[in-house]
């Protein structure tokens, strides 16, 4: 469903992500896993063609984000990171929006609208601004924005970042209610969303692939589990760069 | 594939436009804009061009003020479109659609172009007296009134495209106002005399071909021609162009 070809990206000369590659397949739940400023959201920008790669390609359901970068959008639901919104809107006029540019007919529209009011658990707040919302509806607002069109590859960029635990179960059991069907890679730079969550996590420090494991795997290769691979990843290439 | 093409830019144009127009209008922003656009106009053609103490059944002195209010009030209108798409993230969203960028770009100005058409259609009471006045030459001023709204979609076009360089609203509407000026009053007498003063007539004159002024003073006069629309809609697919470049600029990673 998703292939990335050793996508680059520089900034100037700083190189954010490095020959990236990885395939993921229906049913798989990635955790994208780094530091900050491991270039988990340059990689998401890319592949979900916000930001143009210096080099390489991601195939999204087929379709090069590059040769072909509409179509390939039109596979993603994406998720940036914050879920910017617009703030005058309220959810139901921005979700219609969203359908709008994804060119769905005014019958279609109003389906996908109610499909993911009620799959993101937001009918309750769909008539008020955005602007009075709280941090929770907004993420869950973003995140039925990026379901409007029933996508099959998901990305979504620290979904979970900055709510209360019961916001972060309510995302935790949409992601798992929708994993069956889709591909979906989700960008954290904390672990406690991971065993949860994910049935795979590829680790980046410097924009470099450092792991690719299953969580358990992860886990295991260090006595003081997740966390402790985590740090020992991350610490071990800063060594090697100093 | 054009079909398909065509397809994916009409529907940018559509999502933005109504994106937009529920902006205008969901914030006092659009109210804010007609109103104080109709009482500044109202003034200035009232008590500068001192509109019934001439006695004349004629727009003129309501038509003179048109350029150089849209000089100011059209970048103030169009400074928010891109500008608050970068300063809230809001960019990130739009450049992950499937959609046709200058489709984006030509949908977002037309939403202002009708506001501005709004504000515009609301002068209509000022066409009325003047035929109450005496009898008014309705077909120039229809052909004004034409021109006037396609100028605006020129001021616009301008300042959707300065917007799309900055994160400051602010600062696009202060760089959008300088560009307006310079091509008003590249057509301003004083200024185009001045050109021909010192590098001759056919200079002033070429100066002030590139001036709103000049074109709009044309249908004015009652008279349509050619090169002034090709000039303001060149003008503006000109922009569109630009502000096109401007946006996608940023795929390439510019903050
Ligand atoms: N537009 C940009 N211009 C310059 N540098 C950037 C830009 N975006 C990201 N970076 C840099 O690239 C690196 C990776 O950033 P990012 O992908 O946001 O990391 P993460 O999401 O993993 O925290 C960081 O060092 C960041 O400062
Ligand atoms: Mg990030």
């Amino acid at each position: 469903m998703l292939d990335l070809h050793n996508l680059r990206k520089a900034f100037g000369d700083h190189v954010a992500v490095a020959d990236l590659s990885f395939s993921l397949k229906q049913g798989e739940v990635l955790g994208f896993l780094g530091q900050n400023g491991a270039g988990k959201s340059t990689t998401m920008r890319m592949v979900s063609g916000v930001l143009e790669p210096d080099a390489g390609d991601a195939l999204i359901h087929g379709q090069s984000i590059i040769s072909n970068r509409r179509m390939a959008q039109s596979q993603i639901g994406y998720l940036p990171e914050g879920a910017p919104l617009y703030r005058d809107m309220t959810p139901v006029t921005f979700l219609r929006f969203i359908a709008d540019a994804h060119g769905l007919s005014r019958p279609d529209r109003k389906q996908a609208v109610e499909r993911v009011i009620a799959d993101a658990r937001i009918a309750s707040v769909a008539g008020k601004p955005i602007a009075a919302l709280s941090k929770g509806y907004r993420r869950r607002v973003g995140l039925a924005a990026a379901l409007i069109h029933d996508p099959p590859v998901l990305l979504l960029d620290e979904p979970t970042d900055g709510l209360d635990p019961v916001q972060k179960r309510a995302v935790r059991a949409l992601v798992a209610r929708m994993a069956p069907e889709k591909a979906i890679v989700i960008s954290t730079h904390t672990l406690d969303e991971v065993p949860a969550m994910c049935s795979r996590v590829i680790v980046i420090d410097q924009g470099r692939k450092v792991a690719d494991e299953t969580p358990e795997n992860l886990a295991n290769s260090k006595p003081g589990g997740l966390e402790e691979a985590f740090i020992s990843l991350a610490e071990s290439r800063e060594a090697e760069t100093c | 594939m054009l079909d398909l093409e065509w397809r994916g830019t009409l529907t940018g144009i559509k999502a933005a436009w109504r994106r937009e127009i529920s902006a205008y209008f969901a914030t006092p922003l659009a109210y804010v804009f007609v109103a104080i656009f109709l009482l500044v106009l109202g003034v200035f053609t009232w008590d500068l061009s001192r509109f019934f103490d001439t006695g004349a059944a004629d727009l003129g002195p309501f038509f003179y003020w048109h350029p150089w209010l849209f000089m100011m009030f059209m970048p103030a209108l169009a400074m928010r479109l891109w500008a608050e798409e970068t300063s809230h993230g809001t960019s990130e969203l739009l450049l992950s659609l499937p959609v046709n960028l200058t489709g984006l770009v030509i949908g977002k100005l037309l939403a202002a172009w009708t506001v501005a058409a709004l504000a515009l259609a609301l002068t209509f009471p000022w066409w009325i007296s003047v035929n109450i006045l005496g009898s008014a030459d309705n077909a120039a001023i229809a052909l004004t009134y034409a021109m006037s709204l396609i100028m605006a979609g020129a001021y616009l076009a301008i300042g959707a495209a300065v917007s799309a360089l900055t994160r400051s609203a602010v600062l696009a509407f202060v760089s959008g106002v300088l560009v307006a000026f310079i091509l008003t009053a590249a057509g301003w007498p004083l200024v185009s005399g001045a050109v021909a003063d010192m590098f001759g007539a056919a200079a002033g004159d070429a100066i002030a071909q590139f001036s709103f002024l000049t074109h709009f003073e044309t249908a004015q006069r009652g008279v349509l021609e050619l090169r002034g629309l090709l000039f303001f809609f060149g003008f503006i697919a000109l922009c569109i162009a630009l502000n096109t470049l401007f946006v996608s600029h940023r795929r390439g990673g510019a903050q």
